[in-house]
């Protein structure tokens, strides 16, 4: 019955696009029917994931043609969680698309867009529920490919095709990562069957396992400095697909991490220590980067590199847990990182929408020209500033549980006796605390200048709330980051399946055997069982916490009661006081680069940022204008000069490239029939 | 921790933060040779807000309501995660000095906010800075938080500062003195003290946390300088325990022990508004990296 409905989620996705096709072009049918495929198909997906998180794992193989090994579907709590929600934000985007990509606005596109739409959510799911590498990245490469083709929707813009030209190689080269991976493995485990390998200790492919999945995963989750790709799809992406992109899309390299690399019962400290680094540096880097960004979908963008980091950070602590053989770490630290990953999908999602509807109302994502939208667009303020409060880590929301939970992990670490824990906690607490302000400061500086005050254009004067198709899919997603937040307990018990079931080690026998490093010699490497996981609701006071947030809402409630109250009584409003200043405009208002200003200066050695400046001379000078602008540093600093220089070396090898696909088919089959010749 | 210091704990939180205020004015007041305004203004004030109306602008929305309301009742909500010297706190849970650090953030997110809602550029300024300062000031409380984690193997507030204080202070003195001193850094950066903000100023350029409520009158306006009010009492009982690490074992002295330390610590901010000067803008960042770096030997202190 589970499998039944994994794949007829995956056909109905999959074919969604084209069940538009026999209806005119246009017509409400052929843009209603692939939404109505897209949601039954997600409610098939749904119900699969919830069978086999309150009932048992499903684990298929049935024979197939292709070879290294069977069709086989593995579908246990981490995956179902991940399919969760993979269709929960799919069927709500596709929803909101109805609305926001209509076909008499946006012309011919539509249809493409949903087509690809559909195809990449059956994709994701497809990589989610394979036990085999061979379909693993059946699954990847769909999801990959229609993602290039959705996040270049709007090919005529030169600013669109440069981001999917971007993406499109970032995720070439993530692929290739993960082709020789899946080699590595196939090498140790003799077949493309997804199991952990039986390495001996210190064996070097333990570690060429690690840097490839390290980097192929990396690069698809955008972690620092592997984000390039990552802030022009995003921002130059329709905003559902967005949304689908970063809540879900790059978490797909986080499951490959979860998946593939926590499935050594022992791994060496050294690779907990380096995701924790990188955790660090894509959370701060991420969020400061994109305190400095002047368009809305650009650093809600960067935002996602942060979130990743805090993310990679409950993972490197959990990893590092489990090196040290404390698996308390190790459930708070990964148990929280997966939290993360489901509230990062469902606040970050919501923001997209968000985002989309202030593009949709005001046709610009320059945040320096709007204003005063929460007067004009009352719900869609309401559902950012929610999601705002979610995504800061702040109580009574969801993402003050998953955040809390790694800090947790970090304080257990930080009075662990073993130094490693205690660096990886004493550093990676302070750290999470100036990722939360800074989050807090990007925030408030987004709903403050866009939502909040008074309209810096026209187009912002002339903003229109969005219609229910867009402000509905919002809703929902409120109300998961509500529930989340209030009783995180009922979620404890999901985190404690889905970490039991990736972290049981395949067979006692083989591990890594690890912990060479000589500055903990003493540490306990006995390979830990299943049962010493203990459950998130014993280590973590989720129980409490609820009660405290209801107590929270109910008191801030009853304030805003008594403050609108005291609204009802005041006298008829009158303009901002504004120290007496007797005629103040829209446009004497803070913008975004002046709130950020101080933020940007204290980190102006990374961001670099560009001033133009022009001077001002003499009694009665020209009108002028003050400009800011912070580059993406290492795609222009680093990643396109290096390119460029391998380019400039590689001339001599331009005679392959013909522009003919037949060409390029047969050098696939000479390479493969030298490769049988030379491996046979 | 019984029933009565529950009950007590939550009336002093309710009652005493004012009185804070009145201590510190008085001080200043002695320093410069005037008598001062009664001690206890700050109460007369609030019950005058209290009875007055509001003006509102035009241009504001709930979101300018909501500063002064979330920033209370965050503020109160720390309150009560705070152990108020000896006596222990009214709610503790493994991890909620994460919660008490993270309802601050809540309530300063919605005081920024309301700033902005207004849309003068006074308060704008005023809400960059509060939002700049603090991406300093938390890693500096959580590092300082770090070294009692690591001396006491527990993230709550109650066990962090609970009956072994002592014993920690004849272990690692050495470590407990940095963090004190970061942790009084950051109550004056985070209550808008001198010399990091002037709460009796009157140039709007130079303000951090008055510019941001200029435009909040009546009931409202009370609700911030009473959110204020206890926001100072909390922190500074945070780090009036720490540096007062002495269990009687008798509630009455333990009570009063815990009185006297708040006196004196108002009396030391008071002292320290009236012979130092404000710092420039500029310099309060490198006073805050100084107060982080001043907790991390702390923590280093302890990797022996």
């Amino acid at each position: 019955m589970t499998e039944l409905l994994v794949w007829l989620a995956i056909a109905l996705t999959a074919a969604s696009g084209l069940l538009g096709a026999p209806f005119a072009r246009g017509t409400a049918t052929a843009q209603r029917a692939p939404v109505w495929s897209m949601v039954a198909g997600s409610a098939a997906g749904l119900a699969a994931g919830v069978r086999v998180l309150v009932g048992s794992a499903l684990r298929v193989a049935h024979p197939w043609p292709v070879p290294g090994g069977a069709l086989s579907l593995r579908v246990d709590p981490l995956a179902a969680m991940f399919l969760i929600q993979i269709f929960l934000i799919a069927a709500l985007g596709s929803i909101y698309g109805l609305g926001y990509w209509r076909d008499d606005e946006h012309g011919g596109t539509g249809r493409k867009l949903r087509a690809f739409y559909g195809l990449v959510t059956a994709g994701m799911a497809l990589l989610v529920v394979a036990g085999n590498a061979v379909l693993f990245l059946v699954g990847w490469e769909v999801m990959a490919l229609s993602a290039f083709f959705l996040v270049s929707t709007e090919d005529e813009e030169p600013a669109v095709r440069a981001a999917g030209l971007v993406y499109l190689v970032a995720t070439r080269l993530g692929t290739l990562c993960l082709f020789a991976y899946f080699a590595v493995l196939r090498s140790i485990n003799g077949s493309f069957e997804l199991r952990a390998p039986e390495l001996a200790a210190a064996d070097p492919r333990a570690t060429a396992l690690f840097v490839l999945a390290l980097v192929g995963f990396g690069l698809k989750a955008g972690a620092m400095p592997l984000h390039v790709w990552l802030p022009g799809a995003h921002a130059n992406a329709p905003s559902h697909v967005s949304a689908l992109m970063s809540g879900v899309l790059i978490k797909m390299g986080i499951y490959g991490l979860a998946r593939f690399l926590t499935w050594f019962p022992a791994p060496p400290a050294w690779w907990g220590a380096v995701i924790l680094g990188a955790g660090a540096v894509s959370g701060v880097l991420g969020v400061v980067f994109a305190l400095a960004q002047h368009d809305l979908k650009r650093l809600l963008a960067y935002h996602s590199v942060e979130n990743i980091g805090i993310i990679l950070l409950g993972l490197g602590v959990g990893l590092l847990g489990r090196a040290y053989g404390d698996e308390a770490i190790f459930a708070l630290g990964d148990g929280g990182a997966l939290l993360h990953v489901c509230n990062h999908g469902l606040f970050k999602a919501l923001r997209f929408l968000g985002a989309g509807s202030v593009v949709h109302a005001t046709g610009t994502r320059e945040i320096d020209v709007l204003g005063g939208l929460s007067r004009r667009m009352p719900y869609t303020a309401g559902g950012f500033v929610a999601g705002a409060v979610a995504i800061c880590g702040l109580p009574p929301l969801n993402g003050f549980v998953s955040e809390l939970l790694i800090y947790l992990a970090l304080v257990r670490a930080c009075s662990h006796a073993a130094s490693g824990l205690f660096a990886a906690g004493a550093v990676g607490a302070p750290t999470l605390a100036m990722i939360g302000a800074l989050a807090v400061a990007c925030f408030v500086k987004v709903i403050g200048v866009a939502f909040l005050g008074e309209p810096r254009s026209e187009r912002a004067a002339r903003a229109h709330e969005s219609g229910p198709a867009m402000l509905a899919p919002m809703a929902v997603l409120v109300g998961c980051c509500a529930a989340i937040g209030l009783v995180p307990q009922l979620f404890a018990p999901v985190l404690d399946a889905a970490l039991t079931a990736f972290a049981r080690p395949a067979s006692a026998g083989g591990v890594v055997r690890a912990l060479s490093s000589p500055s903990s010699p003493s540490s306990p490497s006995s390979p830990s069982s299943p049962s010493a996981l203990s459950s998130l609701s014993a280590l973590a006071p989720l129980s409490t916490l609820s009660v405290v947030s209801f107590a929270l809402v109910l008191a801030l409630a009853a304030g805003l009661a008594w403050a609108r109250r005291v609204r009802a009584v005041a006298p008829a409003p009158v303009p901002t006081w504004d120290c007496g200043y007797a005629a103040p405009s829209a446009r004497m208002q803070y913008t975004s680069s002046s709130f950020a200003a101080t933020l940007v200066d204290l980190f102006s050695s990374v961001l670099r940022p560009t001033r133009h400046a022009p001077s001002v001379r003499g009694p009665f000078p020209s009108p002028t204008a003050l400009r800011t602008h912070v580059p993406e540093v290492v795609l222009d600093h680093a990643v396109t000069p290096s390119f460029r220089l391998v380019a400039r070396g590689l001339v001599w090898f331009r005679w392959v490239q013909r522009g003919a696909i037949q060409l390029y088919v047969l050098y696939v089959l000479a390479a493969l029939v030298v490769a049988l010749l030379v491996w046979r | 921790m019984s029933i009565v210091d529950v009950a007590l704990h939550v009336l002093v939180t309710l009652v005493a933060p004012p009185l804070l205020l009145g201590v510190i004015n008085k001080t200043k007041a002695a320093f410069a040779g005037r008598v001062g305004p009664p001690l206890l203004q700050a109460y007369f004030d609030l019950a005058r807000l209290f009875r007055k109306g509001s003006v509102f602008s035009a241009t504001t929305t709930w979101v300018f309501r909501a500063g002064p309301i979330v920033a209370l009742v965050a503020a109160a909500f720390a309150a009560m995660i705070v152990p108020y010297g000896a006596r222990g706190a009214a709610l503790s849970f493994a991890g909620d000095m994460i919660l008490f650090a993270y309802l601050f953030a809540l309530g300063r997110f919605f005081t920024v906010a309301a700033a902005l809602d207004t849309g003068s550029a006074f308060e704008g300024m005023g809400g960059a800075r509060e939002a700049t300062f603090s991406v300093l000031a938390e890693p500096a409380l959580f590092l300082g938080m770090m070294v009692l984690v690591r001396l006491t193997g527990s993230s709550s507030l109650a066990t962090m500062l609970g009956g072994g204080l002592g014993g920690l202070w004849a272990r690692s003195g050495a470590s407990l003195v940095m963090v004190v001193a970061s942790l009084l850094v950051v109550l004056l950066v985070e209550c808008s003290r001198i010399p990091f903000d002037d709460p009796n100023t009157h140039l709007e350029l130079t303000m951090i946390h008055e510019v941001m409520v200029l435009d909040h009158s009546g009931p409202l306006f009370g609700a911030v300088l009473y959110g204020a009010a206890i926001k100072l009492f909390v922190l500074g009982a945070l780090v009036v325990r720490l540096a007062l690490p002495i269990d009687t074992g008798v509630a009455v002295y333990d009570w009063g022990l815990f009185a006297a330390g708040m006196l004196g610590l108002a009396v030391a901010i008071g002292v320290t508004e009236s012979v130092m000067a404000r710092l420039r803008m500029r310099q309060i960042p490198s006073l805050l990296v100084g107060a982080c770096l001043l907790s991390a030997f702390g923590i280093v202190l302890l990797a022996r």
